[in-house]
């Protein structure tokens, strides 16, 4: 197997003195892979893959992405930060900007890209998500859903290696569910190596080449989505599995 | 079965408000008892007060610069005393035949105000034409080259008054930000600095800190090094008025949600990109209000500085009638003729500050 494009190695932290929010974490993952984290809520998911790109502090043991190790090395964060993306449940879009200088904000500032260019790369990938009509608007006169989808293609417009989604469509009307998990099921073909904390089930047996399940800030089980659906390993995701699918 | 097809029914316009103005009067005037009585007390209390006022100030006035003529007692306002005094008023104790120089210098500042409050002259060269128009503004009232050589002490009323709110506002509002960002700052050095600043400027009057700007500063000074007072007082007005407008912009830096810095953060903005590009717009946009307050106040409060010799304004129109047995009694026609020059200053800037709220909100609008 190549190197791992990501991999936690006993990774720990704490939450102040007495919330051990991550124990132990061991996890590697390929390039190109696309893994789905569920799990109960303050389980550590989020916190797990916000780790990845330093938006929480890991305080014990390596986290290497893509061949850097994260520590407090500014200049290693910035290099992270350029290779992964991030979708958030609250869309996180900036509400001061139009959809289009949400989209080239970074581009132009981190990466130093003329003005022309970085328009040209967000309209590419507001096509992308089928949304290039709104790119004059400003982000709250859209819809959630189309919000979403914003967030994404501005992700996107990094060029990101990896794609974190933290609970994409959580904060979701349930009809606009469907049309954000589209746009992910098409990324996820499309080879990028994605992780996502969801308890979308659909999209997990869709496109997860692995599910881990997390619980009390480990990792409890990982399987292929059909393995852990169908044949869940320990009690603790049967209970949760009941819990999410039984009615 | 079929589905039964869905017809939605089209949009219709609100209902127009009708009523007009009797139906106006009875909703915000006479709805109940207690808008009723409240209505009647109020406008009782004008119609006895407005026609006196109306007489003093228009009907009984006497209009022409002639104190003896203002004397019998059924004579009211006596607005002869503006026309007698405006120029010392509005220019101080600036030499007579000079003062040409602070009109056009009054004139320049305000062009130069009024055309960096459009946004079309929003531009990087608006920064030099300020350069140059303060350039000139300081030659024009100090001298030199040519002209003849006014010192600071002698300069005084508008030109004084504009150059000290434009100049302490300026400089205010950028420490401010400093300010603001540094309380939240995570190094604990920078945000005790920071804190320890704005509460002690807080602590005090601002009188007390021209006080100390202009007396008691030049004793902890070497013997020899000489600091012009309008410039300790500048630093003065602007060091107080920014500890304010500091916790101003900290309220609106409070309310911007974590996710834009984190968002921010995950795009790979550095800290300052993250400020300048997301944090400060959106925080700047919440306290515009709050901030206009402090421009308004600090542009009125540069009347303080009389306590330390300096006649701008308020302290130029004291000077005027102070001096003049002829003219003393009409300090109350002098004071209104300032008031509405302040006036209309601190009312054109409340009214520019409703539109900067728009322009900056619109990404909020539907």
């Amino acid at each position: 197997m190549n190197t791992p494009i990501i991999s936690f190695e006993k990774v720990n932290k704490w939450y102040g003195n007495d919330f051990h929010v991550l124990r132990d974490i061991d996890l590697s993952v390929a390039k190109g892979e696309r893994i789905v984290i569920c799990g109960p809520s303050g389980s550590g998911k989020s916190t797990l893959i916000r780790c990845i790109n330093r938006l929480e502090e890991h305080q014990q043991g390596r986290l290497v992405v893509d061949g850097i190790e994260l520590s407090d090395d500014v200049k290693a964060i910035d290099t992270v930060r350029k290779q992964v993306g991030m979708v958030f449940q609250q869309f996180n879009l900036f509400p001061h900007l139009t959809v289009l200088e949400n989209l080239t904000l970074s581009p132009m500032w981190v990466g130093k890209l003329p003005k022309k260019e970085a328009e040209e790369r967000a309209m590419a990938q507001l096509e992308r998500v089928r949304i290039a009509e709104q790119a004059a608007k400003y982000p709250l006169q859209l819809s959630g859903g189309q919000q979403q989808r914003v967030a994404i293609a501005r992700a996107l417009c990094l060029t990101p290696k990896i794609m974190l989604f933290d609970e994409p469509t959580s904060a979701l009307d349930p009809e606009m569910i469907k049309e954000v998990l589209d746009v992910m099921i098409e990324l996820a073909n499309q080879g990028i190596t994605m992780l996502c904390v969801t308890h979308e089930m659909g999209f997990a047996k869709a496109v997860a080449d692995r599910v881990i399940f997390m619980d009390q800030g480990q990792i409890v089980e990982q399987n292929t989505p059909d393995q852990f659906f169908n044949h869940p390993q320990t009690d603790r995701a049967q209970d949760f599995l009941s819990k999410i699918l039984g009615h | 079965m079929a589905a039964r097809v869905f017809q939605s029914i089209a949009a219709r316009p609100a209902p127009v408000r009708t009523g007009g103005l009797m139906g106006w009067l009875r909703g915000n005037l006479f709805a109940d008892v207690r808008t009723t009585v409240s209505t009647l007390i109020i406008g009782g209390l004008l119609l006895w007060y407005l026609p006196q006022l109306f007489n003093w100030a228009v009907w009984t006035a006497y209009w022409l610069p002639d104190a003896q003529a203002c004397h019998p007692v059924e004579v009211g306002a006596c607005w002869g005393v503006v026309a007698e005094k405006y120029r010392l008023i509005i220019f101080g104790r600036y030499p007579f035949e000079e003062q040409w120089r602070p009109l056009v210098a009054t004139v320049l500042m305000m062009t130069l105000l009024v055309v960096s409050c459009v946004r079309l002259f929003w531009k990087p060269w608006l920064a030099g034409l300020w350069v140059l128009g303060l350039g000139l503004f300081f030659w024009l009232m100090l001298g030199g080259m040519g002209l003849s050589r006014v010192e600071t002490d002698r300069w005084g009323g508008l030109p004084l008054t504009l150059l000290l709110a434009t100049l302490s506002i300026a400089m205010a509002f950028p420490l401010a930000l400093l300010v603001a960002l540094g309380r939240r700052s995570e190094l604990p050095a920078i945000r005790t600095l920071c804190t320890l600043y704005v509460e002690l400027i807080r602590g005090v009057p601002l009188i007390s800190v021209l006080f100390m700007a202009s007396f008691m500063f030049p004793l902890f000074m070497p013997q020899g090094t000489k600091i012009d007072v309008l410039i300790r007082v500048l630093a003065g007005i602007t060091l107080f008025a920014a500890a304010y407008m500091a916790e101003v912009i900290r309220g609106g830096l409070q309310a911007i949600p974590k996710g834009q810095v984190e968002a921010a953060a995950s795009l790979g903005l550095s800290y300052w990109q993250t400020q300048r590009k997301i944090v400060l717009p959106q925080a700047l946009a919440m306290v515009v209000p709050g901030i206009m307050n402090n421009f308004i106040a600090i542009f009125k409060d540069t009347s303080l500085v009389t306590i330390v010799s300096l006649y701008e304004l308020t302290g130029a129109l004291g000077l005027a009638l102070n001096s003049d047995a002829d003219w003393r009694p009409y300090k109350i026609e002098g004071y209104v003729f300032i008031a509405l020059i302040y006036f209309a200053f601190c009312f054109a800037m409340s009214r520019y500050s409703l539109w900067v709220e728009r322009e900056v909100n619109k990404g909020r609008q539907r």
